[in-house]
């Protein structure tokens, strides 16, 4: 079996008294999507923060490739492939869009022009194509969340975290961005999502991490996982499950 | 080497002149707690301000003593129109902008002043000036003694006010969390204007409290302004506990300094002092971390 | 080279202007203009690009000014060598303090306080310290020759600094469409954000300071060529630091022509006020500064340059609106 492209080996972070990720392990397979939820509070965003290397862990291991990063600080990382969008999603205010995604091209081209080159063919496969000349922040949500998975892409990563990148967004934007997420899948990224849309998170990945409290309490195939009963008490509650299961008894 | 009478002597007159650096730092520590900025205009109100008590004294015949009861309301009022019309509207609430609008109100101010009343440096000397308490170990000058006692008494004013007042209360709320003290209802163009306001009026009392003993040209307020910068730092941001205790620590150590290196060293040695605590531990003593 | 067109227009008919028979004094105001522009277009770099404001920018500029004048007069070094190498002393100086200042993460008001600290040190260093003449300051002698970076004639001086204004020019033009450019004001707009797309902030913020320091250090060497005389509060005064910082802002701040556009704003100011009074004002010039910064950030606030583009756009508006935003 070969390693899988990010290792994290019971992994901790404590701010003062509060232990936000308490041993946390998982592993995200090459070429596939993981999921990771959770409620809120749950650590999350904290695990990301600790993996891209804006965080260092309190104690515990990240491995990336083989290697040990552990403790790498994130610009190191994003030039080793290791890419990230932020939950609120942070343009470059009163740069265009071309602008923007030119900040993430310049890390594999340090000519401008090929930069703008491959800044604006990644623009056209998220479908911003026709707004690459307008200021990044006359973007609607929508468009936002597509211009930070587009500055991560251009970085060309082999590992895309995205964080709650489906926040937000109505319906049918959803649906227009499930196939694109799966189509980086298709070009070879490694993907790990944290999302709240289940329907998204249960359609999109193949393994799915569940974190509460810090600690990792299930993990699985998305089906697996829904049915797991601590799952089900971790989002709505203790008894939960076992009231759902009197009630579809009944 | 030196006496221990000389250096206790230092050490008494350090904690007199530390107590005004002390008021001075209050005012900025203030401004910085609730607007969040670095008031760089501070120094030239306080220029403004010896200059107000000097002529107060010298046309008008007023004790600076007493004008402190004229110029803190009128500072006050200076200062919250400063902030009210003139800081607040142009820094369409950029910090950097702020910090910026400031910076021009002090040029304005001080060169106003050298414009007004050129470069020329200028004293008053009052009757009583002179005497002081003979405590033996040291001679402590009437003014000084005043002045330290002044302080407190404003720290303590102020401190009531914020406790006991529902301005002051409202100050405390817009310090802490803007955004849910203006969904509270309270007017928080008004608040940040009482608090430079505030500010303004501790840096009137003390140049009322300095004018006795000190001198006035148009720079006179930047020598203590970057003191009190450096307490405001050493203290911690915000923290008028902090600003107090700073300022008498500042006060001993600069005279120290001066008596040990020579004035101009003693000088260089706060400056250092500002640039390690800021490069260490910017949060300083009793500040929150930044 | 693509882009530097503008640049060499510009400096070109600037060059010209000695040719117009224009009296000593309006030389000499333009002289001193393009110095202070100079200064400004190193502190442009740093703030205008990278968003960081120093309000201690006279380190640099009195550290040009006296590495140029000790040692020629003390150390009898050739002035273009000194010239030089005052500007590598404006270069070091940037190293040292961005080096301690980024390292710490200082950012904001913080870091204008601890430039300006930096500043106040190395003032009252040079106020006291034997070498640089202490209060009396150190003069250098006058040799009007080439070899020493001296001219008998103001229109001399006048292209001298002019290519050094262009020069920056330059360089700030090349600056905007490198990486480096990219990426120092993807660091001025959000730190973090750049952080994750690969961006070693603190590298770049300290390169920043490096090529800023070394800009405004060459107005410093020329300062003392010029003047011959060099004293602390002249080198490390707030004087320089508010200039500095005034003309980007005033011209545009983050744009290539600000500080020079700026300097000639600011600089005709404080001369017509001073014509005014007849002269006899001291402090009045100042006044107007600040009164220019104030109404600027108050009204204009990405200065002349950038408010004289909003204008250009809002003519536009009407066809602009005709193409409906759809995402």
């Amino acid at each position: 079996m070969t390693d899988p492209l990010l290792a994290v080996e019971r992994v901790s972070r404590r701010f003062g008294g509060l232990l936000a990720v308490n041993g946390v392990s998982l592993t995200a397979p090459e070429g596939r999507i993981t999921g990771l939820i959770g409620p809120n509070g749950a650590g999350k965003t904290t695990l990301f923060a600790l993996i891209s290397g804006f965080l260092k862990p309190s104690s515990g291991a990240i491995r990336y490739c083989g290697a040990d990063v552990t403790g790498e600080p994130p610009h190191r990382l994003a030039r080793q492939g290791i890419a990230r969008t932020f939950q609120i999603a942070q343009p470059f205010t009163g740069l265009t869009v071309r602008e923007n995604i030119l900040v993430g091209a310049h890390l594999r081209h340090p000519g401008r022009d090929a930069a703008v080159i491959a800044a604006d063919q990644v623009g056209r496969e998220l479908g911003l194509e026709s707004m690459l000349d307008r200021p990044a922040d006359t973007l609607t949500v929508a468009g936002r969340k597509r211009l930070e998975l587009a500055k991560a892409l251009a970085t060309k990563p082999k590992l895309l975290l995205l964080d709650e990148v489906l926040a937000g967004l109505n319906a049918s934007e959803i649906r227009d961005m499930v196939p694109v997420i799966r189509a980086m899948c298709r070009h070879g990224i490694t993907i790990m999502m944290i999302e709240h849309v289940m329907q998204a998170v249960m359609s999109l990945a193949e393994h799915v991490f569940v974190l509460a409290e810090g600690r990792i309490i299930a993990e699985g195939t998305p089906a697996q996982v829904a049915a797991d009963p601590g799952v089900v008490e971790a989002y709505l509650g203790r008894g939960a499950a076992a009231r759902l299961g009197g009630a579809r008894a009944n | 080497m030196l006496s221990p009478s000389i250096l206790i002597a230092a050490i008494v007159n350090g904690l007199l002149i530390g107590a005004v650096y002390a008021l001075v730092a209050l005012g900025l520590t203030l401004i910085y707690g609730v607007l969040h900025i670095i008031n760089f205009a501070h120094g030239a109100l306080l220029t403004a301000a010896m200059f107000a008590a000097f002529f107060g004294y010298r046309m008008l015949g007023i004790d600076p003593y007493l004008a402190v009861f004229l110029l803190a309301p009128a500072f006050f009022a200076i200062g919250y129109a400063l902030q009210r019309f003139i800081i607040g509207p142009a820094s369409h609430g950029d910090d950097r902008n702020m910090l910026l609008v400031t910076l021009g109100l002090a040029v304005i101010i001080e060169n106003a002043l050298l414009f007004a009343f050129r470069a020329d440096t200028r004293t008053i000397d009052l009757p009583y000036a002179f005497g002081g308490l003979d405590l033996g170990f040291a001679f402590v000058p009437w003014p000084r003694l005043i002045g330290f006692g002044a302080v407190f008494v404003v720290a303590l004013a102020l401190w009531l006010i914020m406790s006991a007042t529902d301005t002051g209360r409202a100050i405390r709320a817009v310090a802490k969390e803007k955004l849910g003290a203006e969904l509270a209802g309270i007017d928080v163009a008004h608040i940040y204007a009482v608090t430079f306001g505030l500010g303004s009026a501790c840096v009137a009392i003390a140049a009322s409290l300095l004018i006795p003993s000190y001198y006035v040209n148009p720079t006179a307020g930047n020598a203590f302004v970057l003191v009190a910068f450096t307490i405001v730092v050493l203290g911690g941001m915000g923290s008028v506990p902090g600003a107090l205790i700073g300022g008498l620590l500042i006060g001993v150590v600069e005279n120290l300094c001066s008596l040990l290196f020579g004035e101009s060293l003693g000088q260089i040695g706060i400056f250092v002092l500002f640039i390690v605590v800021l490069l260490v531990r910017p949060s300083g003593l009793f500040g929150a971390r930044a | 080279m693509k882009g530097l067109a503008p640049v060499f227009v510009v400096v070109t008919a600037m060059a010209a202007v000695p040719f117009l028979g224009v009296s000593n004094v309006t030389l000499n105001f333009l002289v001193v203009a393009l110095m202070i522009a100079l200064a400004g277009q190193g502190w442009n770099v740093l703030g205008g690009y990278g968003g960081q404001y120093s309000f201690g920018h006279a380190a640099f500029f009195g550290t040009g000014a006296y590495v140029t004048a000790v040692l020629q007069v003390r150390y009898g070094v050739n002035a273009w060598f000194a010239f030089g190498l005052g500007i590598a002393g404006g270069a070091l100086v940037g190293a040292v303090v961005g080096g301690l200042t980024f390292r710490s993460g200082l950012r904001g008001s913080y870091f204008a306080l601890v430039t300006l600290a930096f500043a106040e040190v190395l003032r009252i260093s040079a106020s006291v310290a034997p070498i640089t003449g202490a209060g009396v300051g150190t003069l250098v002698k006058l040799d009007l020759h080439v070899a020493a970076l001296q001219f008998g004639s103001r229109a001399a001086f006048y292209w001298m600094i002019l290519t050094l204004v262009a020069m920056a020019l330059i360089v700030t033009r090349l600056i905007e469409r490198s990486r480096f450019g990219v990426w120092l004001v993807a660091v001025r707009e959000n730190e973090d954000a750049a952080t994750a797309l690969g961006v070693n902030a603190t590298a770049i913020k300290l390169a920043a300071m490096v090529i800023s320091g070394a800009i405004t250090a060459a107005a410093g060497c020329f300062y003392v060529q010029y003047f011959l005389f060099i004293d602390s509060g002249l080198a490390y005064g707030t004087w320089i630091s508010i200039e500095a910082l005034l003309t980007p802002i005033i011209g545009g701040v983050g744009t290539v022509f600000g500080p020079l556009l700026g300097a000639l704003v600011v600089r005709g100011l404080g001369e017509g006020a001073q014509t005014v009074t007849g002269g006899n004002a001291p402090g009045l010039d100042l006044v107007v500064y600040g009164c220019a910064l104030v109404l600027i950030i108050g009204f204009a606030p990405r200065g002349l340059i950038g408010w004289l583009a909003q204008w250009r756009h809002r003519r536009m508006r009407p066809a602009a609106l005709a193409e409906t935003g759809h995402d």
